[in-house]
C-alpha cells in the first residue's frame, strides 16, 4: 500500500491510499466545514446543504446525478458532522474516472429555490424522525448545554425553527464561503490510477476561484447543568452525560479509547458486568469525540426508570475506582486486543480506509499506517489509563435526562 | 480471481461451507442453528432469545466472564441474533485466531451451563430489550408486521412478549437448547483467509460427534392480509406494507428481486424519486424481499409526519403498482450495474461473504457461484420482468402503521 499526495499552487490537495492489488476504488470529497462553522441562525445549514449537492449542476439535472451515481454501481453517501461533511463513492476500478467526474461536478451545485423547498421537506422529516428515536433529542441538547455559547454545541441537523425559516440566499452564500479548494480535500483509496486522478482534477477545478477563512477555534468553558426532557410513551428513562475530553490532536487520545473500553465496552468491560450481565440496564455506554481543539466523553445509560438512580450510583463507583486504582494490565490488554482487531478487520476494505485518512488528513494533514497506528496502542501503560481517567472523569459532567410523562 | 467454494457434510448432519478469500487477513464464520423463534411453545414467547443469552452465560470448561474474555482476548467481533428458524451466530477475527474461536463456540452449542442463578439477570436483560423497542418506533411497526403478517408460529418476534419471559423456568430453558440444538440442520458457513483441509478438520475435532433430536416439522405458512394501528405518541407516523412475492427458493426469485430493486435500489430508484426527491414526504424510505417458510414477501416501510402520512401511503401504492407499466432499459441497466459491483464488493468481506453462503445454503441447499448469478442477472430483460409482474401483480397486502393516528389501505387494494 503507498500514500501518494499531490498539491498544486492553486488546486486542491489531493491524497490516495493506493493498493493495486484493491477489488475496489474508492473516491471523495472531504470538505473542511461543519455545524460548528455555521452561525446560531444558519444552525444545520451544513447538513441542508450535504442533501442539496444532489440536486443537480449546471451539466446534470438532479435525476441526473443519480441514475449516473447508479448507473456506476457505486455504492455512494454522504454525512455532515460538526467539524466535516463528506461525499463518497465506491466502484469498480474501470469507473474511476466517472466517479470523479460526478462527484467533482456536484461540489459546484445549482442551488435551485424550488429544489430547495422540496427538499427541506426532507431534512424535516429527517429532524422529526430522530425527535421520535431515544433518546429524543437528549444527545444534542446535552452537547448544547456542555459547549454552552462555544460553536461545537451547534445542532449538526439544526432546529425545526432554523430550516424552516433557511433561505437559499444563505445557502448561496454559505457555501461560497465554505466549499473553497482550500478547504476541501480530494481523497482515494483501493486500486487508483494517481496521475489520472490528479490530470482529471485539476482539470475539473480549474475555474474554481474563492478562499475560506479559517475556522475560528478556541477553548469552551465546559457547561455542568442538568437539564429533564420530558416525554409522552417512554418506557425506558434515558441518560446523556458529557465530561472533557482532549483534542484530535493529543495524545492521550490512544489512551482514553482504551479507558472507555475498560469502563464501558459492551462485552467483558466493567460496566458490562456491572449492568448489563445483570439486567440491570439495556445499555451502558462511554465513547470519547476528538474536536480540533477539544473533546469531550460522552455516557448514555438506558434502563427502567426505577432503576436510573441505583445504575447512576453504580456508574459513579466504577469511575471512582478506576480514579483511585487504576485499571489491570490484563484489563488493558483484553481492550488493547479488541481495538486492534476491529482495526485489521475494518482495513480490510478500501472504503474504510477512504474515511480513516480523510478523517486523519483533516485533523491533522497526515496519515499514520494501520501498524503505526497500532504501536501507538501498544505502547498505552494502565499508568496512563489512571491518568486519563483522573482528567476527564474527575469533573462533574453535564446531565440531560429524559423521563417519562403520562 | 476463481472463485473457490467448498462443502462438506459431517456424519451428524452440520453442512459446513467454506469459500477461500487467501486476499484478506481475516477469517469469519456465519453459524445458523436451528433455534429459532418457531420452535418455542406458543406460552413460552421469548424462549429462544433467552435460551441464546443463557447460553453465553459458561460452556464447556469456562465459567461466563472466562468465555467472554478468551474471545476478547483474540479480538473476536461477534453478533448473535434470533430469527424465525435459528440463532445466529456470526464472528470476524485475525484468520489465526479461527480454530479457537471454533472450539469456544463448539463448547456454547454444546455444553452450555444454563446456570439457575443467573436466569433472573438474562430474563431482566429480556426486559430491557423490550421496553427499548416499544420506544423505537421504526422497529416496533416491523416487529408488529411481522406478528400481524404470519400466523403462529412464524409471526414471533425475537424479543418475545412480557408474558412469555416472565413464564420461562430455567427447565424450559434446559429442555429448549436440548432439543434445538444440535447438527442436524446446522449451517456453518466459512469465508476469508483459511486452509480448507485444516478447517474441515477442526470442524470434525470440534462439532464431529454433535448429536441431538431432528428438527421439528413446521404447519405450513399462509401470510395475511389486512390492517393494523398501534398508538405511539411521536411526531411521525411509521407505515410498514407488505405484499406477496415469490420466495428466495423460486427459479424466478431474481425477476422478483430485480423489480424490488427498481423501485427500492438506489438514489434513482422508484420509491426514493417519488415520495422522497419529487415531493418531499419522507426522510426514509424502502422495499425488500422477505422469504419465510417457503413464502415471499415485498416489505415497504416509509417514516413521514402524521399529516402527510395519507398522502405517503397512496404514493408508496401508486409506485408500486407503476412497476405494471413496464421498466425501462434504462433502469434494468442501472441495476443490473449496481448488483454486479455489490458481488464484486463483496469479496471484501469475509463477515458479509459468510453470511451470504449460509442464506443461500438454507434456502436453496446450495450455494449459486458468482459466475451463476451474474448470468441470471445478465439473462433480465424488460419483457421478462413485465410478464412476471402480470404473473404475479401484487396481492395480499397487509398494512401495519405505529403512530398517533391510523391510516388504512385504500379500499379494494387487498384484493387488487
Amino acid at each position: 500500500m503507498e500514500l501518494l499526495t499531490h498539491k498544486s499552487i492553486s488546486g486542491p490537495e489531493i491524497i490516495a491510499l493506493c493498493d493495486p492489488a484493491a477489488f475496489t476504488t474508492s473516491v471523495g470529497w472531504f470538505v473542511n466545514t461543519g455545524a460548528r462553522d455555521e452561525s446560531p441562525e444558519l444552525a444545520g445549514v451544513s447538513h441542508f446543504l450535504e442533501h442539496m449537492v444532489f440536486k443537480g449542476t449546471k451539466r446534470r439535472s438532479a435525476e441526473q446525478v443519480n441514475s449516473e451515481l447508479d448507473h456506476l454501481g457505486a455504492q455512494s453517501n454522504a454525512f455532515t458532522s460538526e467539524e466535516s461533511t463528506v461525499f463518497h463513492a465506491c466502484v469498480l476500478p474501470e469507473c474511476q474516472d466517472q466517479a470523479v467526474d460526478l462527484l467533482t461536478d456536484i461540489m459546484r451545485p445549482s442551488l435551485r429555490e424550488e429544489d430547495f423547498q422540496t427538499e427541506r421537506q426532507v431534512v424535516l422529516e429527517e429532524i422529526a424522525m430522530y425527535d421520535d428515536q431515544p433518546p429524543y433529542g437528549a444527545m444534542e441538547r446535552a452537547m448544547e448545554l456542555f459547549f454552552g455559547e462555544h460553536s461545537l454545541g451547534r445542532r449538526v441537523l439544526g432546529t425545526t425553527e432554523t430550516v424552516s425559516e433557511m433561505t437559499i440566499e444563505q445557502m448561496v452564500q454559505y457555501h461560497k464561503q465554505r466549499y473553497t479548494l482550500d478547504n476541501m480535500i480530494l481523497v482515494a483509496s483501493g486500486k487508483v490510477d494517481f496521475q489520472r486522478l490528479v490530470e482529471q482534477t485539476e482539470s475539473l477545478v480549474g475555474s474554481w476561484r474563492g478562499r475560506s477563512s479559517p475556522r475560528q477555534t478556541h477553548l469552551p468553558k465546559f457547561g455542568i447543568s442538568s437539564e429533564i426532557i420530558e416525554r409522552q410513551a417512554s418506557h425506558q428513562q434515558y441518560t446523556v452525560k458529557i465530561w472533557p475530553g482532549v483534542g484530535c490532536n493529543d495524545p492521550s487520545r490512544y489512551a482514553l479509547r482504551l479507558l472507555a473500553s475498560v469502563i464501558a465496552d459492551e462485552s467483558g468491560s466493567r460496566l458490562f458486568w456491572e449492568l448489563i450481565d445483570t439486567g440491570l440496564a439495556e445499555t451502558a455506554a462511554l465513547w470519547p469525540q476528538f474536536f480540533q481543539e477539544c473533546g469531550c466523553i460522552v455516557g448514555y445509560l438506558c434502563c427502567a426508570p426505577e432503576d436510573t438512580e441505583e445504575n447512576t450510583d453504580i456508574i459513579q463507583r466504577v469511575f471512582q475506582q478506576v480514579i483511585d486504582e487504576g485499571v489491570t494490565q490484563r484489563e488493558l490488554d483484553l481492550a488493547r486486543n479488541k481495538i486492534v482487531s476491529s482495526l485489521i478487520l475494518s482495513d480490510e476494505r478500501p472504503s474504510n480506509r477512504l474515511f480513516a485518512l480523510g478523517q486523519s488528513w483533516l485533523a491533522r494533514k497526515r496519515y499514520d499506517p494501520l501498524d503505526a497506528v497500532l504501536a501507538r496502542y501498544a505502547a498505552v501503560t494502565p499508568d496512563e489509563l489512571r491518568e486519563v481517567a483522573v482528567q476527564t472523569l474527575s469533573p462533574t459532567p453535564t446531565t440531560v435526562q429524559v423521563v417519562h410523562v403520562e | 480471481m476463481k472463485q473457490q467454494l467448498n462443502t462438506y457434510r459431517l456424519s451428524n448432519g452440520l453442512v459446513l461451507l467454506g469459500e477461500h478469500m487467501p486476499w484478506l487477513r481475516s477469517a469469519a464464520f456465519t453459524f445458523l442453528v436451528p433455534s429459532g423463534t418457531c420452535y418455542a411453545p406458543p406460552e413460552l414467547c421469548g424462549l429462544a432469545s433467552l435460551a441464546s443469552e443463557m447460553s453465553q452465560r459458561g460452556c464447556g470448561p469456562y465459567d461466563s466472564r472466562q468465555f467472554l474474555e478468551e474471545l476478547d482476548f483474540l479480538g473476536v467481533e461477534r453478533t448473535s441474533s434470533i430469527t424465525t428458524h435459528h440463532t445466529s451466530f456470526s464472528c470476524a477475527m485475525p484468520s489465526s485466531a479461527f480454530e479457537r474461536t471454533l472450539e469456544l463456540y463448539s463448547h456454547m452449542v454444546r455444553r452450555p451451563h444454563l446456570p439457575e442463578d443467573q436466569l433472573e439477570d438474562a430474563r431482566q436483560l429480556g426486559f430491557q430489550d423490550l421496553r427499548a423497542l416499544e420506544d423505537e418506533p421504526s422497529h416496533r411497526c416491523f416487529n408488529e408486521l411481522k406478528r400481524f403478517r404470519f400466523p403462529q408460529p412464524f409471526g414471533r418476534t425475537a424479543q418475545g412478549t412480557l408474558e412469555g419471559l416472565q413464564s420461562i423456568q430455567i427447565d424450559d430453558v434446559r429442555e429448549f437448547c436440548a432439543n434445538n440444538l444440535h447438527a442436524s440442520d446446522s449451517i456453518l458457513a466459512v469465508a476469508g483467509n483459511f486452509k480448507w483441509s485444516e478447517v474441515c478438520e477442526a470442524v470434525e475435532r470440534a462439532l464431529g460427534d454433535w448429536n441431538g433430536p431432528a428438527t421439528k416439522t413446521l404447519p405450513k405458512l399462509e401470510p395475511l392480509s389486512g390492517g393494523r394501528h398501534t398508538d405511539h405518541a411521536s411526531n411521525q407516523t411509521h407505515l410498514a406494507l407488505a405484499y406477496d412475492c415469490v420466495p428466495y427458493e423460486s427459479p424466478d426469485y431474481y425477476k422478483t428481486r430485480a423489480l424490488v430493486g427498481i423501485l427500492s435500489d438506489g438514489m434513482s430508484s422508484r420509491l426514493f424519486t417519488e415520495v422522497r426527491e419529487k415531493r418531499g414526504l419522507v426522510y426514509s424510505v424502502f422495499a425488500t424481499c422477505f422469504s419465510l417458510a417457503g413464502k415471499g414477501s415485498v416489505l415497504c416501510y416509509a417514516g413521514t409526519t402524521t399529516n402527510r402520512a395519507e398522502e405517503t401511503l397512496h404514493v408508496l401504492l401508486e409506485t408500486i403498482h407503476s412497476l405494471g407499466s413496464g421498466v425501462s432499459e434504462d433502469e434494468l441497466a442501472r441495476l443490473k450495474v449496481r448488483i454486479k459491483s455489490a458481488l464484486v464488493m463483496e469479496q471484501e468481506s469475509s463477515a458479509a461473504r459468510s453470511h451470504q453462503i449460509a442464506v443461500d445454503w438454507f434456502h436453496l441447499g446450495r450455494v449459486p457461484t458468482r459466475a451463476e448469478v451474474l448470468s441470471e442477472i445478465d439473462s433480465l430483460t424488460c419483457e421478462g420482468l413485465l410478464d412476471h409482474f402480470n404473473a404475479h401483480r401484487p396481492n395480499n397486502f397487509a398494512l401495519v402503521t405505529v403512530g398517533s393516528q391510523p391510516l388504512e389501505l385504500p379500499g379494494g387494494i387487498v384484493d387488487a
